[in-house]
């Protein structure tokens, strides 16, 4: 069995197009700092550091955590690299998590950042390769094909994706350190910005951000001691399928239901709508809500789009299952830290300490990254209780 | 705490230029093999696998996403990635057995450094605002640190040729290096000078390749029945980028990470130390304290052939294959990364007991 572990500082920069008043080393410092502020601890209480982020091409610097050592305060300490695509933030803090659940270590500190500003997402993405089709579309021209087949087999009604990207940026607007701030924004609104790829319009994508995030992870021991009260890590797991096989279930894909059940499992949950008081999903465009409702079994095959269409997952239409009450990455996605965004999310609701966007009485909360092509996923559970 | 057990490896051949083969064709052949030694079929038969490799090596954003493929991973596996060499992804692996998520794992690295210019690429990895603008390659800051140790009375060249010599001639014995021969010191003293102060024979070659080990705790060892070896201590630590800030011909970080991983609990049979420079062999056989007693990189080395992001997993490798053997009780494996020996990771292997 696994050694209890649990989240005891959370700290985050704000999230926005380009942070130009600090360098990448001043970035994951900013997050580093406010999470030990939080914990009321110092560096010299972190035994090691874990470190996440998207491709290194994203800023241009090989192997970064080699240049941050002395930013995060690491000098003489164990420091590991964590890269596994877009779900990178969820598998950064899992890793961190295993530092002491494995009974190696008493407390961590785990940063992920992407300061996309440095160079061009795209770019990165998108350079040709000897060996393989040469694909220059960027993640939504890679997704949109898979939104239509959903579509296709859902009957889902048009504004489904439309109704996401308002509730998102509505809980966004409760969230200072959401990129963007669009309390205003209207179903209209986001039907009217240009189509950029079928079915996906502007305001249904996520936004490009400069940001980072960062938790400290103690075991049972320190957690108890620790001044505000502690997010326990209730269950963990990853999956990953191929890329592509003969056979593949894009829309919904097995390593996304076969982690949940593994997490679930651990958690003791039977059914999510009803045993989770909220969730943070990776969400970067409005689609993969309903899509992802069903692929975690919150709703069944096929009806996803009906928990979305009736408020189910809202804050403001006092929903039973809120999804993304932090804005989601539809209004902040710096890339590598926002699979942990969603892990410190969920470990802030059920501390109690999610300010404007807390859910009520949280106890026991989903969440969740995904990464590639929807073929890397990971997901923890956590809650107010030790089991 | 469970007891883990290095039970399989298996490396490639080390190639200057591995031509057209792919980084998918250039894993495969060496996980066929290692799943045979261990006697499973695919990574459906461990409950994790973890890979280390980089995408600046590839040119490509996400290099380890098409190893996956090649895995066979359906159904769907539990799987990680650092994008550090493969033996911090066999550290991540050890945390997941002992927290009880695995009883068993695959780690693989991997690394196609031909298609590039190495030195060069990797000056890509140090501070992007003041030292990464100057293009300074690996091999100019490895020069700096050998010239240092000469001016400082720490060395000769004739120690460092003497480092290429024995590396030369231990990689005889391996079939998989990429350099060997019955070369003497002052064969090595014979060359010129590439950068200043190290000839060519200082400085590892720019490899292809790749390796893979698999890991389980004794029970499982057990089960498998294969020959096992303990891995009785892992710990790795790094130390500050700024390489004004620390004394460059010592290693600090290794005599931690050793202290650690409790290296001085016995004797040390046999080394298998990452020092991609003939000087940094040096450095860390003092900054650990071996002795005559010690075989050191018994492989040859990486001056034998360099895989970047696996030599260091096959480092753990070569130490693991000298205890089943029977040439050595008792060994540690040491991984390296950054610039002049930054970062460093330590690993104690020991024979197992007679069950």
């Amino acid at each position: 069995m696994a050694n209890l572990a649990a989240v005891v500082g959370i700290g985050q920069t704000s999230y926005t197009t380009k942070r130009e008043d600090v360098s990448i080393a001043g970035l994951v410092r900013e997050a580093a700092v406010n999470a030990l502020e939080d914990a009321d601890l110092t560096w010299n209480d972190i035994d090691a550091v874990i470190l996440g982020k998207a491709p290194d091409m994203f800023e241009g610097v090989i192997m970064p955590e080699v240049y941050l050592t002395d930013a995060l305060g690491c000098n003489g300490k164990p420091m590991i690299r964590v890269h596994t695509a877009g779900s990178v933030g969820g598998s950064t803090a899992l890793v961190a998590a295993s530092h002491v659940q494995s009974g190696m270590f008493k407390r961590v500190l785990t940063v992920s950042f992407e300061k996309q500003s440095e160079s061009n997402a795209m770019w990165a993405l998108s350079n040709p390769q000897p060996f393989s089709t040469h694909l220059n579309a960027g993640a939504g021209g890679y997704f949109a094909p898979i939104i239509r087949e959903y579509l296709r087999r859902s009957n889902a009604p048009y504004d489904a994706g439309i109704k996401v990207a308002v509730k998102d940026r509505l809980h966004g607007a409760r969230n200072p350190l959401a990129h963007l701030q669009k309390p205003d924004i209207t179903m209209q609104e986001v039907e009217e910005s240009f189509m950029l790829w079928d079915p996906l319009r502007y305001l249904e994508c996520c936004p490009s951000s400069d940001g980072a995030c960062a938790m400290v992870i103690a075991d049972e021991e320190l957690a108890k001691k620790s001044p505000k009260p502690p997010a326990w890590i209730r269950g963990v797991a990853m999956r990953s399928e191929p890329t592509m096989y003969a056979g593949r279930n894009e829309v919904n894909p097995q390593a996304g239901r076969d982690c949940a059940a593994d997490v679930y499992k651990q958690a003791g949950v039977s059914n999510p709508r009803k045993d989770f008081d909220c969730a943070e999903v990776y969400v970067p465009f409005s689609w993969y809500e309903p899509m992802w409702l069903e692929n975690l079994g919150f709703a069944p095959e096929g009806e996803g789009w009906k928990l979305t269409m009736e408020g189910a997952t809202s804050l403001d239409e006092n929903g039973d299952i809120p999804w993304n009450c932090s804005g989601g990455v539809l209004s902040s996605n710096p890339i590598g830290a926002s699979g942990m965004i969603r892990f410190a999310e969920v470990a802030r609701q059920v501390r109690g300490d999610a300010g404007e966007h807390q859910v009520d009485g949280a106890k026991l909360a989903l969440g969740h990254a995904y990464g590639g092509g929807a073929q890397f996923f990971a997901m923890w559970v956590v809650g107010s209780q030790k089991s | 705490m469970k007891e883990i057990a290095i039970v399989g490896y298996q490396q490639s051949d080390s190639r200057s230029d591995a031509g057209a083969v792919n980084e998918v064709e250039m894993i495969m052949p060496v996980l066929e093999r290692t799943f045979a030694q261990v006697g499973i079929n695919n990574a459906q038969d461990v409950d994790f696998v973890c890979s280390g490799s980089c995408d600046y090596m590839q040119g490509a954003a996400f290099a380890f996403v098409a190893g996956v493929d090649a895995l066979g991973a359906v159904p769907p596996i539990k799987e990680s990635h650092v994008e550090m060499d493969a033996a911090w992804a066999l550290y991540e692996s050890m945390l997941k057995i002992r927290m009880g998520h695995a009883d068993s794992a695959l780690i693989y690295g991997f690394g196609k450094s031909s298609p590039g210019e190495l030195p060069i690429v990797l000056s890509q990895q140090l501070d992007p605002y003041y030292l990464a603008p100057l293009w300074v390659d690996t091999i100019s800051l490895a020069a700096m640190q050998a010239r240092m140790m000469l001016d400082q009375g720490l060395i000769t060249e004739r120690d460092m040729a003497e480092v290429v010599s024995r590396s030369r001639r231990n990689a005889m014995n391996n079939p998989h290096a990429q350099l060997s021969g019955d070369m003497s010191a002052d064969d090595v003293l014979a060359q010129e000078t590439y950068v200043s102060p190290l000839r060519k024979g200082d400085c590892c070659p720019v490899s292809d390749g790749a390796s893979a080990v698999v890991i389980a705790t004794v029970e499982k060892a057990k089960e498998w029945g294969v020959p096992y070896a303990l891995i009785s201590g892992i710990s790795h630590a790094i130390e500050t980028h700024n390489m004004g800030m620390r004394d460059i011909t010592d290693s600090v970080s290794t005599r931690i990470a050793a202290e650690r991983a409790g290296m001085k609990a016995g004797k040390v049979d046999v080394a298998q130390l990452y020092a991609p420079f003939s000087h940094q062999e040096i450095i860390l056989t003092r900054a650990l304290g071996l002795g005559d007693e010690t075989s050191i990189n018994p492989s040859g080395g990486v001056l034998a052939g360099n895989l970047m992001m696996a030599s260091g997993l096959s480092n753990i490798g070569e130490v693991f294959n000298r205890i089943i053997s029977g040439e050595a009780e008792r060994g540690i494996a040491h991984a390296t990364s950054g610039p002049c020996l930054q970062h460093n990771l330590v690993t104690v292997l020991e024979k197992a007991e007679k069950a």
